[in-house]
């Protein structure tokens, strides 16, 4: 099973994919997974890949091959979406997050355009606006425990109970409630 | 045997702490980093001292003077590093070593965050220091407990050499049980540690001999192993004998394989015997083409006939990362195989998303500050440096115009300035950086008589690579309280006699400063003081910004001098503030009317 996550820096995408890559190995499967950590983390794009399963290879997802696409921004699922299975389910978060560089009139940012790509390439597009899910939860950094929840809802091999719980152990007291909300907020979404 | 999920980085420590180590060491470097960081957690616990150390050089030697004193000892650092520890490296190595001796030396193919792909491989070759370059975190907690045996076993430092896609990547990783005591350390008086010519010749007859033991002995390593019988074969390493695996399942070929685990001293016996039979042998390494030329030595060697392909012949890229579709690729064509066309619908036009200084970053005020003083057509030459800060050199600020290693700001603008006399130069550092190697620059301006403006950016941490402490902070990396090593008296020590504290967002102070020290005949320093706002325990703003749409005339000036992340304007809006706004208040200096308030703590 092989899920991309991709997004910007500060969005979440290592905790999601760390708590994925626990929740898989718990349940007994192996894991990897592959972050990139550094300097994109100063707001540039990142991806995130879990690769769980049996007799695995290396951490990288070739092209065209992921099952399941986590899309953290919307942007920046244009940006990965050739990593996504061509029977593969996207999540995309229709949030965005605008680089200073189209406030500097050196790049633009699309949304329209971009939207419409999605739809046009994705047969299993589910678009979730989970910054305002998260804010809803209580709190806007919740935003990856809203990518999960929805997650949660249409992967079957890992109850979705699970994944919450590896979520929630890996958070301070104070967010857990919140995260808690976020991450149901998220699976209902995707369910409806 | 416990199982984890271990980031490759992680799975080293619990390797080295396995393996017993008394003493470790380390100057942070992405993607090395979390080697050390994870230690620092266990070194109560398993009762050993840790130290973040203010460069490469000092890291290895302290580590070097343990491991002569019979202590396991690790020290940890990214490629560019072991440049920096050059010196002791291959000193150390004909000298050797009583306790093990392991270095951690991370390589980046890319690169992601580094200013070369430089290969460890390749150094460990021109030094003489035997290498293990691990394929996943599993492998990697494996050989570094195999790497101590094998430096204690030959008396020779060994590197371990993990790449980002090992450092960086998860897996579930089994951790043994068994734990190596070290004996109690003692330096013995009288052994053979002092290096001069003599000793040297004889030492480095000594060398070679061990290395083609050890040579025999990675001949029959665990860590290399081949896999399936065919006239065609594939030699590969680290990371990449994965992606090798996975194009073949893909591909549904079944050439044989060969891992290696340990490439320098090149196991030639167990190489010599797979390539023996081969009619075609196909290369497949990131980085340099270290396996590739040995296997060039060994067919001129034994007059072994066969094709070899790989870097030499441009079949493998010979830069970047390689992955599963690239090696798809080669391996089609080697075996001339054709493979159905990818398509992907064109996309349309997507932001340009280059890492920048985040916001309320205090670097964003003290470029602006620079960049002001210079004057807004001024010819002054930045040089930069190595940090976040080398993302001063990004629109708008572009306040940067070189950056070439850790401490090279300070000496490259004498240098410049030197050749082009009069040519004003403004070097920027960091305060990590300036302790690291930035120190010796400035005592040479000062001897030497360059009117150096220097600009020290201190934000009292490593901040690009995880907030680790410096000398310069009053905490060691377990978290002791120790007397600050105070830069304004070190400046002063060094001789220099101009020195200018101020706070960034000050902006006018700032400005002001940086012009007197441009003015000034002789070596200057302003030091732009204020915490980095990611630091762990940084009181958030309580106090964010907002603009004042009344008194706005829309000059958009707020976004277009400083490029803060927090602060957007779009077309026939009022500038919008974000919540990621710490309220620096570096807006509120810049824009001329008045119309944003607040900020401040």
């Amino acid at each position: 099973m092989d899920i991309i996550m991709c997004g910007v820096g500060g969005q979440g995408t290592v905790l999601a994919s760390r708590v994925l890559g626990d929740t898989a190995m718990k349940q007994g499967f192996q894991v990897r997974t592959s972050e990139i950590i550094g300097m994109s983390q100063r707001e540039g794009s990142v991806v995130s890949q879990v690769r769980i399963g049996h007799d695995l290879n290396g951490p990288l997802i070739p092209d065209q091959a992921a099952d399941f696409f986590l899309g953290f921004e919307l942007a920046e699922s244009v940006r990965n979406l050739e990593k996504l299975g061509p029977q593969g389910i996207a999540i995309v978060n229709t949030q965005k997050i605008v680089p200073p560089s189209c406030y500097l009139g050196a790049s633009s940012y699309n949304e329209p355009a971009l939207l419409d790509y999605l739809q046009k390439q994705v047969p299993t597009l589910i678009l979730i606006d989970a910054l305002e899910l998260a804010r809803q939860a209580g709190n806007l950094k919740a935003v990856s425990a809203v990518m999960l929840g929805a997650f949660s809802a249409v992967y079957s091999e890992i109850a979705a109970a699970e994944i919450a719980n590896e979520l929630i152990e890996k958070l301070p007291e104070k967010l857990k409630d919140i995260n808690t909300r976020a991450f149901e907020l998220g699976k209902t979404y995707a369910e409806g | 045997m416990t199982r984890k999920l271990l980031l490759g980085n992680e799975a080293i420590a619990h390797g080295a702490i396995k393996a017993g180590i008394r003493v470790a060491t380390a100057y942070p470097g992405t993607p090395s980093t979390e080697v050390f960081s994870t230690l620092i957690n266990f070194a109560e616990e398993f009762d050993f001292h840790a130290e973040w150390c203010v460069n490469e050089k000092v890291a290895l030697e302290i580590a070097y003077g343990a491991a002569i004193s019979g202590a396991r000892s690790l020290v940890s650092m990214k490629q560019v590093g072991l440049n920096v520890a050059a010196d002791p490296l291959l000193t150390g190595t004909y000298l050797g070593v009583k306790g093990g001796l392991v270095i951690v030396v991370a390589d980046d193919p890319g690169p992601h965050s580094s200013q070369t792909e430089q290969d460890t491989r390749n150094f460990a070759n021109f030094a003489k220091v035997p290498v293990f370059d691990p394929a996943d975190p599993q492998e990697a907690l494996d050989m570094t407990i195999e790497a101590f045996n094998i430096s204690e076993r030959y008396h020779l430092p060994v590197i371990l050499r993990p790449t980002t896609r090992v450092c960086h990547v998860c897996q579930d990783v089994n951790i043994p049980e068994t734990y190596f005591t070290s004996p109690k350390a003692r330096f013995e008086k009288g052994s053979d540690y002092v290096i001069f010519p003599n000793v040297s010749r004889r030492k480095h007859s000594d060398l070679i001999d061990t290395l083609q033991n050890i040579s025999e002995d990675f001949s029959t390593s665990a860590f290399n192993l081949t896999e399936g019988e065919d006239d065609r074969g594939i030699v590969c390493s680290g990371v990449s004998y994965y992606y090798v695996k996975e194009a073949l399942q893909r591909l549904q070929v079944k050439p044989a394989v060969l891992k290696i685990g340990t490439p320098y001293p090149f196991p030639d016996k167990l190489v010599t015997s797979f390539i023996k039979d081969k009619q075609s042998l196909l290369v497949v390494e990131e980085l340099d083409p270290v396996l590739e030329n040995e296997i060039f030595r060994l067919v001129g060697k034994t007059g072994i006939k066969t094709e070899l392909h790989g870097k030499n012949d441009r079949l493998v890229p010979g830069v970047g990362e390689l992955n599963v579709d690239l090696v798809e690729k080669v391996i089609a064509t080697w075996l001339g195989k054709s493979l159905p066309e990818m398509s992907v619908a064109e996309k349309p036009e997507l932001p340009a998303r280059a890492p920048i200084l985040c916001a309320g970053c205090p670097h964003r005020a003290s470029f602006y500050a620079i960049r002001k003083a210079a004057g807004k057509k001024s010819d002054v030459v930045f040089t930069g440096d190595i940090g976040c800060y080398t993302l001063g050199t990004m629109p708008p600020l572009s306040a940067v115009d070189t950056c070439l290693c850790m401490g090279a700001s300070i000496t490259e603008a004498q240098g410049i300035g030197r050749a082009e006399p009069g040519r004003k130069t403004i070097a920027v550092l960091g305060d990590s950086t300036f302790y690291h190697t930035g120190i010796p620059g400035l005592i040479n301006a000062v001897y030497n008589q360059y009117p150096l403006t220097l600009v020290i950016l201190d934000n009292s941490t490593t901040a690009m690579t995880g907030f680790q402490p410096h000398p310069g902070t009053g905490q060691t990396a377990m978290g002791e309280e120790v007397p600050i090593v105070d830069m304004v008296k070190l400046i002063e020590g060094c001789g220099v006699k101009s020195i200018k504290i101020v706070d960034p967002v000050n902006l006018k102070a700032a400005v002001q400063a940086v012009k007197e020290s441009l003015d000034y005949q002789e070596p200057s320093v302003v030091i732009m003081k204020r915490e980095c706002i990611n630091l762990p325990g940084h009181k958030a703003a309580s106090n964010p910004v907002f603009v004042d749409e009344q008194k706005c005339r829309d000059c958009g000036l707020c976004v277009t001098e400083i490029g803060c992340p927090a602060l957007v304007m779009e077309k026939g809006q009022k500038p919008r503030v974000f919540e990621t706004c710490v309220g620096c208040g570096l807006c509120v200096e810049v824009c001329p009317f008045d119309a944003i308030q607040g900020g401040g703590r």
